[in-house]
This record gives C-alpha cells, structure tokens and sequence, in this order.
C-alpha cells in the first residue's frame, strides 16, 4: 500500500493513480530532504555508536563481576521501562532546558555564567535523549554473548601469557562482536526512525526524516511523498543494516 | 628444596568447605606425576594452585626454588591443559597454536617455524588453516598440547585431559602423552579420578582424599603396599579379612580365616599397632584349583558369582564365614573356567598380604 501509493500523485483531495517517479526524485533531489536523511542517519548512527561504548562496560560489569546479583542488575536496568518512553524523553528536556536541572546546577556551581544552550532543541539534545533511551536494548544482546564465553578460555588466555587488557581484545572482544553487532542493529534501526524524540527535545535543528514524514502526511496532506520517503528511508536503513549484519557474519561465520 | 615444583602446606578454601586441606608435595624434574582421587578431592584446586588460577588461603607454592605468591597465571613458568581443552573458537588450528608465541618477541618466520615443529609433535602437521570447529576431541587435544609445549613451559599442567575421549582412542593418547613427555623432558602433572590411567602414565602418584594426600608412591608401591585400606580398595580392588595377632616379634604372627596362621613382614603392615587388624590381598593373589587336586594349604570355597571381562573372569567366592571374596584369573591357556555353585579350593600367595591395624 505504502509502495504503492509512493508512485501516485496527491491532487489536492483526490489521488492521482497514474504512475510517476516525481516523489522519489524530489525525496532525492531536494536538499531539505536530503539533510533531513543525512541528519537522520548521523543521529542515529552516533547514537548507536555511543549507545555501544556506553553499553559495553555496563554489560561486561555485569557478566563478570555479577556474580549471583547478575538477575538483580539486569533488573535494575530495565526500571527506566517502567515509566513511558515519552515521559523520559520529556525529562530530559527539564534536565536540559534554559532553565533546566543541568544548567541550574552549573550555574550554581559558577561553572557557566550564563546557561548553556547548544545542549537543548538541537541533534545533540536528540543523541543524549536517545542513547539514555535505548542503553538497555543494547546491554542485553552485548551481556548475553559476554555469557555465552566459556571462562576457560579467559583461564587459558592467561595461561599462555595475555594481562587483563591483552586478554580482552584477543578474546573477549572478538568473541561477543556478534553480541556488539546485534545491539548496533537494534538500536540503529528504530532510532533512524525516531519521530517522538527529536520532536520533544530537538527544535528545529534536531528534526529528522520522521518528522517530515508524519508532516507531509498531515499538515501538508501529501501523502504520496510521505510514502516515498519512507520507503526511501526504509531502502537506506536496509542497506545499512545489511552491511552491519555480513560485518556479524564475518565473526559469526568462524564459530 | 631442590625439587622442581615444591608444595609446602597448602590450604584452600571456598566459603567453608576445605578443597586443599594442607598438602604438602614434591615434584621431581621431568618426572610425569599423577594426582589421583575421586571427584571433589582437591586434585583439580590443587593444580589450579600451581597454575595459579587459585590463591592458596595459606602455605605456598614454589617453582624452580622461586615462591609463586602473587605471582599471576601469565607469568608462572607453567602452561595448562584444560579438561575442555579451551580451544579458541575464533581461531584456526595455526593460531590457536602459536598464541602464546604471539606475547613472545621473536620474528614471525621463526614463530611459524615452532608452530610447524609443535604440530609435527603432536601429529598434525598440515592442518594449520583448520577452523577450530571442525576438529575432533582428539585432534582438539592434540592443539591443547601443541599450544601448551610449544611454550616450553617448566611444568605441564593436565587437568583430566583424556577423560572426555572415547576408550580406544584415550588409550592411544595415555601412550602418547607418555611418549611425549620422554621426548620433550618437560616435567607433567596430571590430574585423573582414572587409576588405571594414574598407573600407567606416571613415574609417581599421589593419592588424594578429602584434600589432603593419603599416600605418595611409585605406581607399583602404590599397588603392592598401599597403606591404608582407603587407598588399597580406590587403586584396583582389595578383599580384606579380619585377623587376631597372635604373637609379635621382628615379625607379626596373625591368625585369621582362610589364611591360617601366618607372620608377616614388619614392612608390610601399616598403620598404628593394635590388637585389631586387618589382611588384604589383591583378587589375582589367589588362585582357584580344582577339587581333586591334592595339593596342602588349600581351602575350600564355593563360586557365588562370576564375571567375565574378556582376558580375566573375576569370581566372587564364599568361604567359611567369609562372606565374599574377589578372585581374579587370567584367561590364559589351561586354564580352567568354573561356573557359579561350583565347589573349588582356594590358594593364596601368602607373600603378598598385606597387614592394616585398624
């Protein structure tokens, strides 16, 4: 249905079924668009990466110095859940803000004379929001392949020589990459997609494909070029998301 | 001191149980020493205290005359086996091989060299580029060994490296290992609950029970002259008779059933002294002789049950108030095969009883 209607043209009230490719050229050609999709994958590719570096440790804590608390830890991660996605994105914008918790508190501290504002309504507001938001999908995939490594063969680095950091990168490391590229897909795929988020916390400067996708099919009731974008954006994700996944299958492929 | 791997008193504890409960130890060079017991004795925390995967809770452990406390597994002239072997999967035959060389500062050329020798060693020459998955338990093991050796560690640590493997081929790896260890001159350890395994392989074996050494021999000492019945009846089987001292001077007179009267040897009898004592003889110490033969020194006894094993049948016999006794017999040319009810006579080799006080 999207498909299909992405080739059709919207005529004020009534559809226009013949069959034109103008959607995908102005959805190509148009250079708000074409920021919007390069802004789109910037935020979410950053926020996968920090998602990552952030998710990381928290998983190798937990798998390796859990001990019998491991089931509590995993517990406590998933509390933010608790509360709705919309209402933690909603926060961060009172921790943000002009007058938000972060710059109150700096400004106490006589840090900053005057209150930050690159740090609200723009894509670095969206990262933050973002990478908070999803840390927790990310730490599962990563603890789960830090689990499945058999500690004997921690013992055996070891034995045949490797310190603790020489062990992590010639063992651990590359022995959960299938559990780091799983949490990248995770998290890359529906932040690229995100619409709540940069609306809430990104202004103007911090919208992306989504936003316009939703307005284009609303307000601007051009439904046809909503269509196309998001099937554009639904080819690039793809793309992405394959060359993440033959990445997995290079690992992957020697076990 | 003077001896390669020296254990002097060691302690170890996890919460409240005692798995090494003050072991105290010697480990010659080059010598293939066995630490043999049931599962839970402390053998394999033993090992893991010389690795040094383990902290000793006290006493200390000493390699090459240097102590090893706070020394971390990395830097102890030791390599291990591991019972899972511990292949890495995400490498090939070759790497997994050469990855301590890898920590080494020697030219590649010449690390691709010892990789090639190691698995020469070990028979597998030509499969470098094999992934780890695709390998056999026994070719898994034979990497195990390659990685460790190519080290050239001081000691080699085996932590029941053959128990996962099949009969035959296990039986194969015992005389390998052992092959091995003659030409490479590097001073084994071997964890095993196998006895046969332990008697096979070693120079020496150490018997542990309850994490403490029950008894430190060569494997014929450990055989013929057990001292205790714990040991005696773990290491092939024992049948022990109860026995009255009747007289004691350089030499012990003991009376008892099925024996008589008989004086054994001071060095035969362990334990404290007593009045209460116990006679063990080994199942092919005795020997069953028909009915009609006419030799003296013969008791009679009747087969209660008989097992057949291929080369030997083991018979358990009733004899007087002895309720049952193992008799074990080579199925050799002549000789004669009895079936359960069987009225026979019993002749024992009275040499090699063996004398616990109780």
């Amino acid at each position: 249905m999207m498909f299909l209607l992405s080739f059709w043209t919207q005529d004020y009230l009534v559809l226009d079924k013949n069959f034109t490719l103008n959607n995908y050229i102005e959805a190509f050609t148009q250079p708000v668009y074409q920021l919007l999709f390069s802004r789109s994958l910037y935020i979410s590719l950053t926020v996968t990466f920090f998602t990552v570096l952030l998710a990381y440790p928290m998983a190798y804590f937990i798998s390796f110095y859990g001990g019998n608390r491991k089931a509590l830890w995993l517990f406590l991660i998933t509390i933010p859940f608790w509360t709705s996605y919309l209402l933690r994105m909603f926060l961060w914008k009172v921790i943000l803000g002009y007058n938000g918790v972060l710059n109150s508190f700096l400004l106490w501290l006589e840090m900053i004379s005057e209150p930050l504002t690159f740090i609200l309504y723009n894509s670095n507001a969206v990262i933050i929001a973002l990478t908070h938001g999803w840390a927790p999908f990310a730490i599962l995939p990563i603890f789960v392949s830090l689990e499945k490594i058999d500690r004997s063969l921690l013992e055996a680095s070891r034995d045949l020589g490797d310190g603790p950091i020489k062990q992590f990168f010639r063992v651990i490391l590359p022995l959960s990459m299938p559990g780091v590229v799983g949490a990248a897909l995770i998290i890359f795929i529906p932040t690229v997609g995100d619409y709540i988020t940069p609306k809430l916390v990104g202004g103007t400067d911090g919208l992306m494909i989504a936003n316009m996708i939703q307005v284009q099919f609303s307000k601007a009731n051009n439904a046809p070029l909503a269509a196309a974008l998001s099937v554009s954006s639904l080819v690039i994700v793809a793309f992405i998301s394959i060359v993440f996944v033959l990445l997995n299958k290079k690992y992957l492929r020697k076990y | 001191m003077g001896k390669l791997v020296q254990v002097e008193n060691v302690f170890k504890s996890f919460g409240d149980v005692n798995a090494v409960n003050g072991v105290s130890l010697g480990i010659e060079e080059g010598q293939f020493y066995s630490l043999l017991g049931p599962s839970g004795c402390g053998k394999t925390t033993l090992l893991r205290l010389i690795a040094g995967f383990e902290k000793p809770t006290s006493g200390q452990v000493f390699i090459d005359n240097s102590s090893m406390e706070g020394i971390e597994p990395n830097l102890r002239p030791t390599n291990m086996v591991f019972q899972n072997y511990a292949i890495f999967p995400h490498l090939n035959v070759e790497e997994n091989v050469a990855y301590g060389l890898r920590n080494k500062r020697e030219n590649r050329t010449k690390q691709n060299k010892l990789v090639d020798e190691a698995l020469e060693l070990v028979g597998l020459s030509g499969l470098n580029k094999r992934s780890a998955n695709a390998l056999s338990g026994g070719q898994k093991q034979r990497v195990a060994l390659a990685r460790a050796l190519i080290l050239k560690p001081k000691v080699l640590l085996l932590d029941e490296p053959l128990s996962a493997l099949d009969k035959k081929l296990r039986e194969q790896m015992q005389s390998e290992l052992r092959h091995l260890q003659r030409a490479v001159g590097i001073t084994f350890i071997l964890v095993t609950h196998d006895q046969y395994e332990a008697l096979t392989m070693s120079d020496r074996v150490a018997v542990m029970f309850d994490g403490k050494v029950a008894q430190e021999a060569s494997p014929r000492d450990l055989y013929e002259l057990p001292t205790s019945q714990k040991v005696a009846s773990f290491i092939g089987e024992m049948t022990f008779i109860d026995g009255e001292i009747i007289g004691e001077n350089k030499n012990l007179k003991v009376k008892s059933e099925i024996f008589g009267q008989i004086t054994i040897d001071k060095s035969r009898v362990f334990g404290q002294s007593s009045k209460r004592i116990v006679l063990g003889i080994r199942p092919e110490k005795i020997a069953i002789v028909p009915k009609t033969s006419g030799s003296k020194n013969l008791v009679s006894g009747k087969i209660i049950d008989v097992s057949y094993f291929g080369e030997t049948t083991n018979y358990k016999v009733s004899c007087g108030t002895i309720e049952t006794l193992t008799i074990s017999s080579q199925n050799s040319v002549g000789q004669l095969s009895y079936s359960v009810g069987e009225e026979i006579q019993l002749k024992a080799d009275l040499d090699n009883i063996i004398a616990f006080s109780a």
